[in-house]
């Protein structure tokens, strides 16, 4: 009897799969074809695509860069792509993409509306990044360096081409050094964005910020003596003081003591296009965020009739369309005002849409809020810490850190929204400049050109917005519970 | 606060006011209606001197004037005769069907969108992010107007449905046919469907001048009270099986009773479809501009419609994803490990959990819709602000009454809307104990 | 957090105020800069060019108006306005003056509170239709769908039309009038109705005009022109007389390029004293005696504002008509300057 027997010392190589269970064929069945219902849907989105491409793209790739009119477009496109072929007249874009962009603001002054842009994004680098000093730094310095390639690309002259590099070079480099002092850039911002805007003396904007300064050094000096709402009050009163009745004496004589600081006037009628979309869309959220951190505190409050103002307001504004409002601006506002004032429209339309834009922020800021556990409150009550003292350190930096994502799709919505203004006769990129464009008898026939062009630049915004607010959602969820 | 049983009593002092916790919210809500009641004021008093100044006044007895403009779709009468009031009324219900019918596509359109993203489908996810992303990232004007334009300029003219001689002649076709068993004709004017119409009508009873239909009355009446037997008949059936174990077949039952009472009640009225058409000689060859019968459907409408529901949709499909995604794995791996298939453990157990996520962003779209109908004034869509904050405010040049009024109802609207779907919402949140 | 950015602006900007209901001149002259409604966009009438700068022949008719009054064409601001802006906001104020093809008629002139100063164009409301539609008289657009522009004053001229004509149309409503020509266009209507002005530019400027044709039927009278507010009548004689001066220039033979040479050598009165050689006429309206030639220096006399933004030479082409000068046949004439 053999008792050989065998023992295996090697273990045999694993098998090749089979070949239906392997690379793409495998993932073509898991994810194509796993069921007939999921190859009707797999089919049906083929044809879709191929649908979609096959009836755009022939359009599109006979499209036409350069002529003087759409009836030049169509000749270059029948004899390049034979007759009856359509294609694009981007020619229209490339005569007018200034109008699209600025609207009709002065051509030799493209770099103030740029270098604005840019420095939105330094003044929001501290915001979002508070005492970080890579990403501050980053953000910084991106922003420059896309900065003076836009300023390149618009045909900017050297000097201030220069100028805005070296400003943000150096801003850049304090974001290095000291991340912190940042913050002043951002405080100072609306005035300097203001000044390059809308030009003129330097002092008037100066003067402006002055009164917002006055008014801190006012409150810091009472608020130990006589508590924090009296002296918000006095500091308030003291502000609009030296706006209605000093300012204008002081700027006054420093304008023409020292004319030198000033820029070219631009009046806002000049306005138009993204530019006046991005001045409404980032004025409007950023005057709406005070007001709506204060409703949104109000509505919260245990005091019955500011509980009742505050739910009163968030819910009219919230229950109206904006057209009501901007035809408010337009029409409305002539009414509830002193006789006789006048100021023009953009700013009425601005000052409507940031009250249409607070209520909607205090809503995002209520939810943040409503996120936090009581016992942060009653932790800051247990200290001792007053109502404001409690808000300020506890309470909001939670709460506003929360409420980031909300406040920015806020703005997304706010910024696709400033295409209404068009409804009351302002220049926005959709309708009032191509209106604009195709009053021109060589443009009037282009049709569905400015609708593309317009729509990708708001998709490029939005969509960007869209993903960076996911990202911090991402980032800043630290739970809760 | 707790201290406030050992405060001193009865020594008031009027620094309290300012002081003392107990005292400071009084004195702090006395100062702010002081200052909002001289706000109020102070509004009052510009309105009264602009008035002045502008030699008006302010009276709402426009409304009873004739308008002397043509709305091009109305659900109630309406002729050029008739008053601003009227008018008014025409562009309420303009607003109200292009929002409900919106509210509802939109639905449609997110639920499929939203569960779609999430399938397993490689292609048909990423197909719905791109329709996601692309829609909600562009503003609705410009689909409200792309749309428009698109029906305008790429449809058929009506007049490429007519048969001229030539084609009798010839046997030939028109070169556009209509749809759908030849009975929608799509024009670049407006879409042409088929009109619900009776041989025998109950006719109609007149309430406050407004004309009630007695037979979509009946028709309602009748549509509901099938229901209403199919839910006892369902109801007894259950009984029944609580009690044995047993469910009765009842399919049958509730399939005639909702048939047959209907169909009975259609066939007594003599219901038939009038399918748009061109009027035509005994040759068959057409005549005249336009289809006559039928229902046409403005383009404003349609276009407006078709916006509203997929830039919405998109806001919609978000929301049904994330509700989707915020119930935890472990339900569906506990369904499936109770024995559900794929599709039920959607329906019973994924879904009813997901819609208490759902609810409350669903309401604030369908507000949305109903307040963004009114960028249909871009494509001349005549709802409310179309009417009363368009033309008659135009023709009128009272624009401060037509603007109030306005906004009253477009708030009495979404308070509405509002409360309604908040009862909703509380009927379908998590009952705590 | 930034610190609201409009409050600043608010504050900043200089908030305009002054008796606006009263003394319109004064205003302006204070400010420095005529305060003009435009429309935001019409081929030929009003439209800003490719650097910004409005054009049209409305436009110029705002420009000789800064230049009689401050003596400097370009000191001029325009505001674009929609048809349903463009009363609340000369009502209020914000502009000086409007100048935005808006009819005169008699609610306008009296509800509404303003002054209808001169006609310097002559319309009315007609209609176009594809020739293959087969039909000769708008009184055969029984059922037909028109193409009509919400919000103005045709609207109403076309409900009248079918209603007195015991016929009925579908109206196709839409925005503006650039839209409700591409509708036309794309057959979203049988026929197109605006001002006859419109139609023949839409016409012209079709690469088959051959296939449209406009219908005999004028249905409406359109006198278009520039508005003031009530209660200033020596806003308006300004107004009014700078447009007079722009017809008696075209009467006198005055253009833009012999203006000086007229002025050195003329020896008629009337010439005389419209270009303030003689006697005090500028100062009775409280303005410069060479007010007038202002006016006509920037962009010549009513013919050639005409010729330059409407004319045959342009790609819009409408012939004077109406709009000639009452020696030509036309309606355009103006009171003597006595």
């Amino acid at each position: 009897m053999s008792n050989s027997h065998f023992v295996r010392t090697q273990m045999l190589p694993p098998q090749k799969p089979p070949v239906g269970e392997t690379g793409v064929i495998k993932w073509m069945r898991e994810n194509l074809f796993s069921n007939w219902f999921n190859t009707l849907l797999t089919f049906l989105g083929l044809w879709a695509v191929y649908a979609l491409v096959s009836g755009s793209a022939p359009w599109f790739l006979n499209g036409v860069w350069t002529a003087s009119s759409v009836d030049e477009c169509r000749a270059i496109i029948a004899a390049s792509a034979g007759e009856g072929a359509s294609g694009a007249c981007w020619a229209m874009i490339n005569e007018r993409w200034h109008q699209f962009m600025f609207g009709f603001f002065d051509r030799e002054e493209y770099w103030r509306p740029l270098l604005a842009f840019g420095l939105l994004f330094v003044a929001l680098s501290p915001v979002l990044y508070f005492n970080l000093r890579r990403p501050t730094m980053i953000m910084t310095a991106g922003a420059g360096v896309v900065l003076v390639m836009l300023l390149w690309a618009v045909g900017t002259d050297g000097w201030h081409l220069s100028l805005a590099a070296v400003l943000m070079a150096a801003l850049a480099a304090l974001a290095w050094v000291a991340p912190k002092k940042l913050l002043w850039v951002t405080l100072a911002f609306p005035a300097t964005a203001f000044f390059l805007l809308w030009g003129g003396s330097v002092w008037a904007p100066i003067g402006v910020m002055l009164g917002f300064g006055i008014a801190v050094l006012v409150w810091r000096s009472l608020v130990s003596v006589i508590g924090v709402s009296p002296a918000a009050g006095v500091a308030a009163l003291t502000a609009l003081i030296w706006w209605g009745f000093v300012q204008g004496h002081v700027t006054g004589f420093l304008a023409n003591a020292l004319p030198f600081f000033s820029l070219p006037a631009e009046d806002s009628d000049r306005f138009g296009g993204f530019l006046l979309s991005f001045v409404i869309g980032v004025s409007a959220i950023s005057a709406s965020l005070p007001i709506g951190i204060l409703l949104a505190l109000g509505r919260r409050s245990d005091m019955f009739l500011i509980k009742t103002l505050s739910v009163g307001f968030i819910e009219f504004v919230r229950g109206v369309p904006l057209i009501t409002m901007l035809f408010t601006a337009s029409l409305l506002l002539q009414y509830f005002l002193p006789p006789q004032t006048n100021f023009d429209l953009i700013l009425r339309v601005i000052i409507l849409v940031s009250l249409f834009a607070s209520a909607y922020i205090a809503e995002v800021i209520r939810g943040g809020l409503a996120a936090l556990p009581r016992g942060q409150q009653e932790a800051a009550d247990s200290l001792g810490l007053d109502y404001w003292q409690a808000q300020r350190l506890i309470i909001m930096p939670q709460a506003l850190k929360v409420a980031i994502p909300g406040i920015v799709s806020s703005f997304i919505g706010l910024f696709k929204d400033t295409t209404l203004v068009a409804l009351v006769g302002l220049a926005d990129p959709l309708q009032g400049v191509t209106k604009v464009v195709k009053a021109d008898i060589a443009w009037k026939a282009a049709y569905w050109e400015p609708f593309i062009f317009v729509g990708a630049i708001f998709f490029i915004f939005c969509f960007s917005m869209s993903r960076y607010s996911m990202y911090l959602e991402q980032k800043l969820k630290t739970d809760h519970r | 606060m707790a201290m406030v049983s050992d405060a001193p009593k009865g020594n008031f002092r009027l620094s309290m006011l300012v002081y003392d916790t107990r005292y400071r919210s009084f004195t702090i809500q006395v100062i702010v209606l002081g200052l909002f009641i001289a706000f109020v004021a102070w509004l009052l008093l510009n309105l009264q001197a602009n008035l002045a100044a502008k030699d008006k006044d302010i009276s709402y007895s426009f409304l009873f004037n004739r308008a002397g403009y043509d709305i091009d779709q109305q659900l109630i009468p309406y002729t050029n005769d008739s008053t601003h009031g009227r008018a008014l009324f025409v562009g309420l219900f303009n607003t109200l069907a292009v929002s409900i019918a919106a509210c509802f596509a939109a639905t449609l359109i997110g639920v499929t969108a939203g569960v779609l993203r999430l399938s397993k489908n490689w292609i048909v996810g990423r197909l719905m992010t791109v329709y996601i992303e692309v829609f909600r990232n562009v503003p609705l004007l410009l689909w409200i107007l792309l749309a428009f334009s698109i029906f305008a300029q790429v449809m058929p003219e009506p007049k490429d449905f007519k048969v001229t001689q030539e084609m009798v002649d010839q046997g030939l076709e028109p070169p556009a046919q209509k749809i759908f068993f030849d009975s929608i004709a799509i024009t670049n004017r407006g879409t042409n469907v088929p009109a619900p119409l009776l041989d025998r009508p109950l006719g109609s009873v007149s309430v406050l001048d407004v004309p009630i239909n007695l037979s979509v009355l009946a028709a309602i009446a009748v549509i509901w009270g099938s229901f209403w037997v199919n839910g006892r008949i369902r109801a007894s059936a259950k009984a029944i099986q609580e009690d044995t174990g047993i469910r009765p077949v009842t399919w049958w039952k509730s399939l005639l009773v909702l048939i047959v009472p209907t169909t009975a009640l259609l066939l007594a009225l003599g219901f038939h479809l009038e399918v748009p058409a061109f009027a035509a000689d005994e040759n068959g060859v057409s005549k005249g501009f336009n289809f006559v019968g039928g229902i046409s459907l403005a383009h404003s409408f349609t276009a407006l419609f078709l916006a509203l529901s997929i830039y919405h949709g998109t806001y919609i499909a978000e929301a049904v994803r994330g509700g989707i995604l915020a119930i935890s794995r472990g339900q569906t791996e506990a369904a499936y490990a109770l024995g559900l298939r794929p599709n039920r453990t959607m329906n019973l157990i994924i879904l009813p959990q997901a819609l208490r996520v759902i609810v409350p962003p669903l309401i604030s779209q369908y507000l949305n819709i109903t307040k963004n109908s009114t960028l249909g004034m871009a494509i001349s869509y005549l709802d409310l602000k179309g009417t009363l904050g368009g033309i008659t405010l135009n023709q009128t040049g009272r624009e401060l009454e037509c603007m109030l009024l306005m906004m009253l109802i477009y708030l009495i609207l979404s308070l509405t809307i509002s409360l309604g779907m908040n009862i909703f919402n509380n009927s379908v949140k998590l009952k705590e104990r | 957090m930034k610190k609201s950015v409009f409050l600043g602006t608010l504050a900043a900007t200089t908030v305009l105020s002054g008796a606006v209901f009263a003394a319109t001149l004064d205003d302006v002259k204070a400010r420095g800069e005529l305060i003009c409604g435009a429309n935001t966009g019409l081929t030929g009438f009003a439209a800003p060019d490719a650097n910004g700068e409005y054009q049209g022949f409305d436009a110029a008719l705002c420009k000789a108006v800064a230049a009689a009054v401050l003596g400097d064409p370009t000191k001029v601001k325009f505001v674009p306005l929609t048809g349903e802006t463009r009363f609340t906001a000369l009502a209020s104020g914000e502009v000086d003056l409007l100048v935005r093809n808006s009819t005169w008629t008699y609610s306008r002139d009296t509800d509404l509170k303003f002054d209808f100063v001169a006609v310097n164009y002559y319309d009315g409301q007609g209609f176009m239709v594809k020739k293959d539609l087969g039909v000769a008289s708008a009184k055969e657009l029984d059922g037909a769908t028109v193409c009509i522009q919400t919000g103005t004053t045709t609207e109403l001229n076309l409900a009248d039309f079918f209603k007195s004509n015991n016929i009925t149309y579908t109206p196709v409503t839409v925005v503006d009038d650039t839209e409700a020509a591409n509708q036309y266009l794309a057959g979203a209507c049988d026929a197109y109705t605006t001002d006859a002005s419109g139609l023949a530019a839409t016409r012209a400027t079709l690469a088959d005009a051959e296939n449209h044709i406009i219908l005999p039927e004028i249905i409406s009278k359109e006198p278009l022109g520039p508005v003031v507010r009530h209660g200033d009548n020596n806003w308006g004689d300004i107004v009014r007389w700078t447009y007079y001066a722009l017809l008696i220039a075209e009467e006198k033979g005055i253009t833009k390029a012999n203006l000086e040479e007229v002025a050195a050598s003329t020896t008629d009165p009337e010439t005389r004293r419209l270009l303030g050689l003689e006697g005090e006429m500028g100062v009775m309206m409280g303005l410069d005696n060479n007010w007038a030639k202002n006016a006509i220096a920037v962009s010549g006399n009513y013919g050639e504002i005409f010729e330059a933004n409407l004319g045959t030479s342009t790609p819009i082409g409408l012939a004077r008509g109406l709009n000639a000068l009452w020696t030509q046949g036309g309606l355009q004439y103006a009171p003597p300057v006595r």
